[in-house]
């Protein structure tokens, strides 16, 4: 990074602890960026002339003596077409060898957008996956978590949507990626052929955890300047968003601050508000950011400090199960949730879209009480049997995330299904549509 | 006046500014804070020796110790006058329709009520006239609302009406009226006045405890929970359980004359909604559009965290100064969980000692002050007003043994909690029938008034239905236990008749053009009308049978919801569900 030739330097440091450091200097900015020793720092409190600052690849080995210069500016990112096809680390440098264009650029963590320029979100995007598209429609401008355990395969799926979605712009902010994740991320996006629309700003856990607060930002200015002056139609990708907080929770500690819940920062709910609410729908046929995170659990436990604020800003969840039955890892229907697809099923996608969906999952739900009476020793009817049957296959031919279709196929099938195991009057859909699309 | 203290700045962590005054600060004056180009308004919390501790309601990024702040004198003031309906403020009661661009810069400032709007005024009072804080000088049409213009709130006495302008078109700052005092001072008076947001406004005569009926159409509030005009309620429940679907019911349906709605460190997109629905919204009782009643503060989560604290204040002044109009206010906040971690980041920047789950030792008192605000008034000139206050509540992993749900509990008269299980099942609203309550049931005013003005056995009927949701679920916790043919057939009734009632009267589709807002006559008729079947009896000589004929019972009744209020599809379906109930009366007379 460049200094100027009127930086300040100082070289005493008063306190150093794992992740800050203390010093005295005077006509600091707030926010502003320092290097100590050649590191990246940020200043993050000043109280007269004490100024601390945190030090992203963490303080081992730092001297008491170290040089520190202000650099008189904030962390930003020269923003624009030279990134695409790019993978970048947490500081914007390039991963990938090939120079990048020096000097400064945007600002990171701009403000937030006014809400009353915001257009409501309409567009739907289409992944292919039935489990997705049928019963949790995205739509554009959406922020939506995927909620898994971390022995599931939340990465590839994420990979899979990103590539069907049709988004101008992929941008993957990875934050603790292991290094095989991260290199599978660019495998699967260079033989998709689809490396021209990917930017990638990734901190793998070989890097140090503070370096990932600085993630989200780098991949949402980038989003921002693609949808707000290009007018794209942009997909970010992060993941692991649980990573993210828990890097939150170190500097809050190396600050002193009182944990609240889980050990979590007191303003957790605000940090990844800041995040997830940079999805936009921007009006006029405008651009749009959707950002599709990952948010692993303990063992399914979504009453966890993470998942729970999480819950209460995303607009919705996705959440990936194995079923037992299929042995399939499958969309659970009755836990994921796509707040946002009310405002598209049945009038961006066929007006039997809504019906099928929620008549499908009803039987679904039959089938899991039906189950519950065979496993606890009941007698079962032969409807029990029937939507036992119907959700085998509703899993294996809709849920399962290796299947994909495009929209009318989705309600093709479920209509097939309905058929295959079920009368007229038990689906109870209708009629207008059971005369329309009822097989045979 | 004497000229502002200034002062520099010493310290800052994130939002919390330490300052050092050259003079006299008042705990919660607001100050300009030079941050580079932006003024950064902030407000004092905290002043310990010669430092005073700023909250900025801005991002503080750039600033320097030593950079130059102004202190204004004053607290957080929000500015009261005609235009205010249908706008759509921020937490400091800026008018975000007046920002340019697509970002929220910082230090941006805008004028909250239109200076140039021509109001049309009508004189209410006499020259001559007594006047006291808050009486009515005259009146001005907004939206179809009679807009009270009121002698300035911070008025000290009585004073005489000296001079009132004619009934003509005036702007907000145009003088109409002077006042004079025994003393002979003379106050100008125009059409707008400031008043601190943190102060209730209460140039009331006197207080009352609640006791009409507030009608939300929302069948499970008004029949089994009822809420009153100036009654307080909060909604607790975890994340997919309908509150915000829910709150938006009660904003589009209730009978008030203004709704605010306080979108509080909530998602964008939803007060997006709000935006796009409502101008295209009918008010159902008025004809006119939903967003003419309606106020909005928008201080969605991604926007500066010390503004959210603001804004629960900022709405409950606006929500109060319609009172004082002699109108009846409805105060929705969305969410009070996100105001209290406002309090808490605040709280935890300032080194305060912690209480419970590092919320603020003085949370409780703070969330019990903020709800006694609510409430019913009577004017000086005898007229009624009402701030009725409903909060939603977002308790942390869904679990209601945290600190700000257990406070409310202790400050709200009603409690609608909302459950996942319920959520899950898709019987929405999702309210929890058997743990949620109001206490104004046991309120006399209200029996009298139920009795008298909604119907005679209103109250009798709530307390049935709650008793026979009781039995209910003890029936389906013995079959559970039991086993279906463990229990006698009596259980099984009990059992079926609460799930009559849960599907017929407390579930309603909120998507529904008809079901979504049942008027009062139509909840009496319904429940009279499932409580006769609860207590008709009933034979049957196998438990089997009762699963299905109830099924049947639920179908033909839902059907009626769903059906216009006596129109003939609605005669159809209550016909089919007559010739249900004849099959036992024959199986009965055999």
């Amino acid at each position: 990074m460049e200094i100027k030739a009127f930086a300040k330097r100082f070289t005493h440091l008063e306190d150093i602890t794992r992740a800050t450091c203390t010093l005295r200097a005077s006509g600091v900015h707030n926010e502003e960026l320092a290097l100590v020793d050649g590191q990246l720092a940020q200043v993050v409190r000043i109280r007269k002339d004490v100024v601390t600052l945190q030090i992203f690849a963490g303080t081992e080995g730092l001297s008491n003596h170290a040089e520190v210069v202000f650099l008189g500016k904030y962390p930003n990112l020269k923003v624009g077409p030279h990134l695409m096809g790019r993978f970048l680390n947490a500081y914007g440098q390039p991963l990938d060898g090939a120079p990048l264009p020096e000097g400064d650029g945007t600002e990171l963590g701009g403000p937030s957008a006014n809400p009353v320029r915001r257009a409501q979100p309409s567009v739907p995007i289409l992944t292919g996956l039935p489990g997705i598209d049928l019963n949790n429609t995205l739509v554009g401008g959406q922020k939506i978590p995927f909620f898994a355990d971390p022995d599931q395969p939340y990465n590839e799926v994420m990979a899979m949507v990103a590539l069907r979605a049709k988004a101008d712009r992929i941008i993957l902010g990875g934050m603790g990626l292991s290094y095989d994740d991260y290199v599978y991320f660019r495998q699967t996006f260079r033989e998709a052929g689809v490396l021209d629309r990917i930017i990638a700003f990734i901190n793998t856990t070989q890097d140090q955890p503070v370096e990932r607060l600085l993630i989200p930002d780098m991949a949402l200015t980038t989003a921002e300047h693609f949808a707000v002056e290009q007018g794209e139609n942009v997909l970010v990708l992060l993941t692991d968003m649980t990573l993210y907080a828990d890097a939150l929770s170190i500097v809050a500690n190396r600050m002193d601050q009182i944990p609240s819940k889980d050990s979590m920062p007191g303003s957790l709910y605000s940090d990844l508000a800041r995040i997830y609410e940079k999805s936009l729908q921007l009006p006029d046929g405008g651009g749009s950011i959707t950002i599709l995170a990952v948010t692993t659990l303990n063992q399914g436990d979504i009453t966890h400090a993470i998942p729970d604020n999480t819950g209460y800003i995303t607009e919705g969840q996705l959440f990936l199960r194995k079923d037992s039955d299929t042995g399939k890892i499958i969309i659970d229907p009755f836990r994921s949730l796509s707040r946002l697809k009310q405002l598209v099923i049945g009038k961006q996608t066929r007006a039997d879209h809504p019906q099928v969906m929620n008549t499908a999952i009803r039987l679904y739900a039959d089938a899991q009480e039906a189950r519950t009476k065979k496993e606890n020793g009941f007698e079962i009817t032969d409807y029990d049997q029937r939507t036992m049957a119907f959700a085998q296959a509703y899993t294996r031919e809709i849920l399962a995330i290796d299947v994909t279709m495009d929209m009318d196929a989705m309600l093709d099938t479920v209509w097939k299904l309905f058929a295959a195991h079920f009368s007229r009057e038990e689906v109870a859909i209708k009629q207008e549509w059971m005369t329309q699309y009822w097989p045979g | 006046m004497t000229s502002p203290t200034t002062g520099t700045v010493t310290g800052i962590t994130a939002n919390l500014v330490e300052i050092r005054p050259e003079g006299p600060v008042l705990q919660n004056e607001m100050c300009q804070v030079q941050a580079g180009d932006a003024s950064l308004l902030g407000e004092v919390i905290k002043v310990t020796g010669d430092t005073a501790f700023v909250q900025v309601f801005d991002s503080t990024r750039g600033l320097t110790v030593g950079s130059p702040v102004i202190f204004s004198g004053q607290r957080l003031v929000v500015q009261l006058g005609p235009g205010i309906l249908s706008k759509k403020y921020d937490g400091l009661q800026n008018d975000l329709d007046k920002f340019e661009g697509i970002f929220l810069q910082r230090g941006l400032r805008s004028e909250p009520l239109d200076p140039d709007h021509r109001w049309s005024f009508v004189p209410l009072a006499t020259v001559g006239d007594p006047i006291r804080a808050g009486d009515w000088l005259g009146e001005v049409d907004e939206q179809g609302l009679p807009h009270r213009i009121m002698a300035p709130f911070t008025l000290q006495g009585t004073w005489t009406l000296d001079r009132l302008v004619p009934a003509g078109e005036y702007t907000i700052r145009q003088e109409i009226a002077v006042l004079r005092s025994d003393a002979g001072n003379t106050l100008p008076v125009t059409m707008v006045q400031n008043w601190a947001v943190k102060e209730p406004l209460t140039v009331y005569a006197g207080k009352m405890r609640p006791g009409k009926l507030l009608e939300t159409g929302v069948r499970i509030v008004d029949t089994l929970h009822p809420m009153l005009e100036g009654g307080t309620g909060f909604i607790p429940g975890p994340f997919g359980s309908g509150k915000t679907v829910l709150q938006q019911a009660l904003a589009k349906q209730a009978d008030a004359d203004v709704v605010i709605v306080a979108a509080c460190g909530e998602r964008a997109n939803e007060v997006v909604e709000i935006f796009t629905e409502f101008p295209e919204l009918e008010d159902p009782r008025t004809g006119r559009q939903l967003i003419d009643r309606t106020v909005i503060i928008a201080n969605t989560s991604s926007m500066p965290v010390a503004a959210r604290e603001a804004s629960v204040y900022t709405a409950m002044t606006l929500a109060e100064y319609y009172r004082c109009m002699g109108l009846r206010v409805l105060l929705l906040a969305d969410s009070t969980s996100r105001w209290a971690q406002a309090l808490r980041e605040m709280s935890n920047r300032l080194e305060d000692l912690p209480g419970p789950d590092a919320f603020p030792m003085d949370l409780s008192a703070t969330i019990a002050r903020f709800y006694s605000r609510a409430g019913m008034v009577t004017l000086s000139n005898g007229q009624t007003g009402s701030v009725t206050f409903i909060g939603t509540v977002s308790p942390a992993g869904g679990n209601f043994k945290e600190p700000v749900t257990e406070a409310t509990r202790k400050a709200a008269r009603c409690f609608y909690a909302l459950n996942q299980r319920r959520a899950d099942s898709k019987r929405y609203p999702a309210i929890e029938p058997l743990e949620s309550y109001s206490k104004y049931l046991d309120y006399p005013e209200f029996q009298d008034y139920a009795a008298r003005e909604v119907s005679p056995h209103w109250i009798e009927n709530a307390r049935t239905l709650s008793n026979l949701l009781l039995k209910g679920k003890e029936a389906g916790d013995q079959i559970n236990i039991l086993g279906d043919d463990g229990v006698s057939i009596e259980n099984h009734l009990d059992f079926w008749r609460a799930e009559l009632i849960d599907f017929v009267l407390l579930q309603q589709d909120a998507f529904d053009p008809v079901d979504q807002l049942c008027p009062l006559p139509r909840q009496d008729a319904m429940s009279t009308l499932v409580l006769e079947i609860c207590h008709r009896p009933f034979r049957f000589d196998d438990f089997q049978q009762v699963r299905p004929y109830f099924k049947r019972l639920i179908n033909a009744i839902r059907q009626m919801n769903y059906s216009a209020w006596e129109s003939e599809d609605y005669q159809h379906h209550y016909q089919e569900l007559e010739g249900i109930l004849a099959e036992q009366a024959t199986e009965l007379a055999v």
